[in-house]
């Protein structure tokens, strides 16, 4: 008995540290951030699980797997590989998501300018947002952070860990920097209007 | 498909549109409509030409107006917004102040509005074509076990709206009954402080329940209120009432805040 918990104690301990890791992340519903690797394995260190986590990263794009290791919010994720969405769209009883401009750009600007209230939304949109706003947070990509300390004391929304996660971002400071960033809460520059870009898309 | 509909709606308004099957969002809003005439003119957005864009404008919304009643609001702000500048332009300039600040070109903060918005409509047209979850690519689904093999615990019913106004009909019941009429003006409750109350104590939590929410100190309009809350923080699906099982607590479910 004793023998059998020796045997598979240092079993464990010969384990590779990639292997682990990758069961945490398959079995875990959310992404699985370093942190929480290193309260669950406190046998390794920081550096050897990151390093780990590389390996393992390494080792889906290495034998071309239908599933890649990704680093979103705040944590790491197994998803399957783009290419595969129509074959994977033939298992799947849901649609897949779909966002109006609407919701994309009431995101944007909840993303980038948050904490914010309905009414800066509404100012920077032009038009009234109630309805999208109560969409994305029930689609909970957005949630309430509070109220704002002036009259009225209307509700201030921030973007939640699963917009990260649905968006593929790994952190807030992974979204694309905005065209012309300096200039955003500044007066326009009258000096440098040829520059800016009118027309895309 | 949106070419097609942006043309059908720039056909002169005085033209006959009966037949036109037009699609009314196409425009996500007066900043959106203003974006597209200044594309389609090739104006420079510093500078626009207020006159002519307030004409095509006016033109677009008095096109619309026989089309769609709902969005004309914040259009209609947006046109009044136009022939301020307008009219602004038109006055001579004032003579300059005495602390030398340099008179603001009228349609500065329209522009400003405009580059701010457009720079948002393209930040969000980037997001959307980003690799997303459930659309590009997906991740492992977590369905509850068909078979059944899980430890049976206590599934969640979600409770009939009944059942909770019983609930708070017990809670009443609690009160002493007898109450002399207040007339002093007392603190007035709104059913917002309410919610605003019930979101701070689920702040951080996932659940609070029933019996929690409601303070033995409160008096009856107290608790009405914070009943009135609840119904609409239920309403608006940011919190969900569940019973655990038959007769049992009453919990209240942060439905929004994440995890």
């Amino acid at each position: 008995m004793e023998n059998q918990t020796e045997t598979i104690h240092s079993a464990t301990n010969k384990t590779p540290l990639p292997m682990i890791l990758e069961a945490l992340i398959f079995i875990s519903e959310t992404p699985v951030s370093l942190d929480k690797f290193c309260e669950l394995l406190p046998e390794y260190e920081r550096l050897a699980i990151k390093n780990g986590l590389k390996e393992l990263q390494q080792g889906y794009e290495a034998r071309g797997a239908g599933i890649r290791l990704s680093e979103v919010a705040g944590g790491w994720q197994l998803r399957t590989v783009t290419e595969l969405s129509g074959y994977i769209a033939r298992l799947a009883k849901n649609k897949p998501a779909r966002f109006t401009q609407s919701a994309l750009e009431t995101l944007a600007i909840v993303a980038y300018r948050q904490p914010i209230t309905r009414q800066e939304v509404e100012y920077l949109r032009g038009v009234d947002s109630g309805a999208v706003l109560k969409t994305l947070l029930e689609k909970r990509l957005i949630k309430i952070l509070g109220k704002k300390e002036i009259p009225g004391r209307p509700l201030i929304y921030g973007t939640s860990r699963e917009f990260l996660e649905v968006f593929n971002l790994k952190d807030l400071n992974a979204l694309p920097t905005l065209r012309e960033v300096s200039s955003l809460d500044e007066t326009v520059d009258f000096e440098v209007q040829e520059e800016l870009p009118l027309a895309t898309n | 498909m949106q070419i097609t509909e942006n043309q059908t709606l720039e056909q002169p308004a005085n033209e006959e549109h009966h037949g036109y099957n037009v699609k009314l969002d196409v425009f996500e809003g007066p900043l959106d409509l203003l974006l597209h005439l200044i594309r389609k003119n090739e104006l420079d957005i510093y500078d626009i030409p207020i006159a002519l864009i307030t004409r095509q404008y006016l033109d677009y919304i008095r096109f619309m107006q026989e089309l769609n009643l709902e969005l004309m609001g914040d259009f209609l702000v947006m046109a009044s917004t136009l022939l301020q500048i307008k009219s602004r332009m038109l006055l001579p300039l004032p003579e300059p102040e005495d602390d030398g600040e340099e008179e603001q070109d009228p349609r500065a903060e329209l522009v400003q509005r405009l580059v701010d918005y457009q720079r948002y409509r393209d930040a969000g047209l980037e997001l959307g074509e980003r690799e997303l979850l459930g659309r590009e690519q997906f991740k492992r689904l977590v369905v509850a076990d068909d078979t059944e093999t899980t430890v049976e615990e206590e599934p969640a019913l979600h409770l009939e709206l009944f059942e909770l106004v019983e609930a708070f009909r017990k809670l009443l019941a609690r009160l002493p009954v007898a109450r002399i009429h207040e007339v002093a003006a007392r603190e007035t409750l709104s059913i917002v402080d309410a919610i605003n109350d019930i979101l701070e104590q689920l702040h951080d939590k996932e659940s609070i329940t029933f019996d929690e929410l409601f303070s033995e100190k409160m008096d009856r309009e107290h608790l009405v209120v914070c009943f009135l809350a609840l119904l609409e923080l239920c309403r608006i699906k940011m919190v969900r009432v569940m019973q655990p099982n038959r007769y049992g607590t009453i919990m209240i479910i942060n439905a929004v805040m994440s995890n």
